[in-house]
């Protein structure tokens, strides 16, 4: 019988929830690594065991903790299953994470800054991975969307990490700023058909997409709309905060852009607003049905001021239609005092027949609807906000 | 012997309980003594100090017989009762965040 394993991501540590396919009873263990800010907790679909996780803490700096038995036991890239796991003194072996700007002359001219706040310039620094994206075909090779924008590699399951230096050496890398929240990379989709294909979306810079395996990007943000920008045509510079594909329909995206839900049908050349009916399109995450390409799911919030649902109810939204027409869950949703924010990757489905839908809350709740959205329940009440949610069809 | 005590997280992280003990050779000095550890506990690397340019990070601070040694040449000879195992060489985490 198929299973489901949802893999959390808090402020202070990572937690794993387990049910079977009826998704009505659930089993909680954790906190992974207490204390520390888990941003992204992701397992590779290749090989569902193999699970990664961004650990990070604004003391200590940036791990990846790499799992080869579904959480049972971790271990930080470096220290490889099966071989010793302590050095000849009978110490732990294993080495924290590197992260370095590629500076060599071969990949061009990497860009030393980027804008700032005040619109001057201000130099590159690696802060943290906030997206862990694992390959489709090889649960070896994961990317990394970090802060400072950039796109990183590995291709010996997280031990060595390699910039994809024409991402940040694009032309436009001088313009890109940071949002409130930083400015990084936070959506990475590899594309299922065209294999050599990869989108990024950035904050606040925009949508990128390369098509040969990372090597040279474009900006794909045309038909985008932000208020008081000067020039409204602009390439870059755009806050977009998540976007998402159907595997099935992979030249079709939407994106949850800092106000409008958007869609493109030409893989990122254009996009169409599709806000529609919504009671506000301001929003973080956006995420489409597992079967149904035309399924979208948004949990718009008030405004860029009130990070908070609107009128103290939590209410998903879904549009069967690719957007514009959309209507609200709550069966199962608090509907009144409710006063709680969901991340941009703090949803996720799963694959199941009836398609399972999960979001996260910054009070520490994680929701599951086990039919597509038409009924909720709290899997978890307490836990630390959630960062992020992503959810695992087992077999 | 030379020993050192880490904050909570970074004992976690190497998974030991209460201090950590190295040997040293050569003269006893900051870096000297984290080389040392990073050596001995390849995990720690890039959580006290930053990979290539050895800096310390901003929320961290090294302390050795009541005396802050944070800013002082990491070059230069740490205390006799640090070098002699004595006095352990402290690495703290800011209490920091409200």
């Amino acid at each position: 019988m198929s299973s489901v394993r949802v893999l959390v991501g808090t402020k202070k540590g990572a937690f794993i929830l387990t049910s079977d396919g009826k998704r009505d009873k659930w089993n909680v263990s954790g906190p992974f690594f207490a204390g520390w800010e888990i941003y992204h907790f992701k397992g590779s679909p290749v090989d569902p065991n193999r699970l990664y996780v961004s650990q990070s803490s604004g003391w200590f700096g940036q791990i990846i903790q790499r799992s080869d038995d579904a959480g049972k036991t971790w271990h930080q890239p470096g220290t490889a299953p099966g071989e010793p796991t302590t050095t000849p003194e009978g110490f732990p072996k294993g080495e924290s994470n590197k992260f370095t700007y590629d500076t060599s002359p071969e990949s061009g001219k990497p860009l030393t800054t980027h804008q700032w706040y005040d619109g001057t310039q201000h130099p590159w620094e690696f802060k943290r991975v906030w997206h862990i994206e694992p390959s489709l075909n090889d649960p070896d090779t994961v990317y990394a969307g970090v802060e400072d924008a950039a796109l990183f590699r590995s291709t010996d399951g997280g031990k060595n990490w390699k910039e994809l230096p024409g991402l940040r050496g694009h032309k436009t890398g001088s313009k890109w700023a940071p949002g409130a929240g930083g400015m990084g990379v936070h959506t990475v989709i590899l594309d299922p058909v065209k294999t050599n294909r990869i989108f990024v979306a950035i904050s606040s810079a925009g949508v990128f997409r390369s098509d040969d395996n990372g090597k040279t990007w474009k900006p794909a943000n045309r038909g985008l709309k932000s208020n008081y920008m000067p020039d409204p045509n602009a390439e870059v510079g755009y806050c977009v905060h998540r976007i998402a594909q159907h595997r099935a329909k992979p030249d079709t995206l939407y994106m949850q852009l800092h106000w409008n839900i958007m869609r493109t049908d030409d893989a990122g050349e254009n996009w169409r607003k599709v806000s529609g009916n919504l009671p506000t399109d301001f929003g973080f995450p956006i995420e489409v049905h597992a079967h149904e390409p035309e399924t979208v799911y948004v949990v718009p919030i008030k405004s860029d001021s009130e990070h908070f649902v609107p009128e103290g109810k939590l209410r998903v939204y879904r549009s069967r239609t690719g957007g514009n027409e959309w209507e609200p869950l709550t069966k199962g949703l608090p509907q009144e005092n409710c006063y709680v924010n969901i991340l941009r990757d703090a949803m996720s489905v799963d694959t199941l027949d009836k398609c399972g839908v999960y979001f996260g809350t910054s009070g520490g709740q994680v929701y599951v609807s086990p039919d597509s959205g038409d009924t909720w329940q709290a899997i978890v009440h307490d836990l630390p906000p959630v960062l992020s949610v992503e959810a695992q069809t087992l077999k | 012997m030379i020993r050192v005590q880490l904050p909570f997280h970074l004992r976690t992280l190497a998974r030991v309980d209460g201090e950590v003990t190295l040997e040293v050779s050569g003269p006893v000095t900051q870096r000297t003594v984290l080389d040392a550890l990073e050596a001995k506990f390849p995990m720690l690397r890039g959580t006290i100090r930053d990979h290539d340019t050895k800096k310390r990070r901003p929320l961290l601070r090294f302390y050795a017989c009541s005396e802050d040694l944070s800013h002082e040449d990491m070059d230069a000879p740490l205390p006799e009762p640090v070098a002699s195992g004595a006095e352990p060489y402290l690495i703290v985490g800011a209490i920091a965040g409200g």
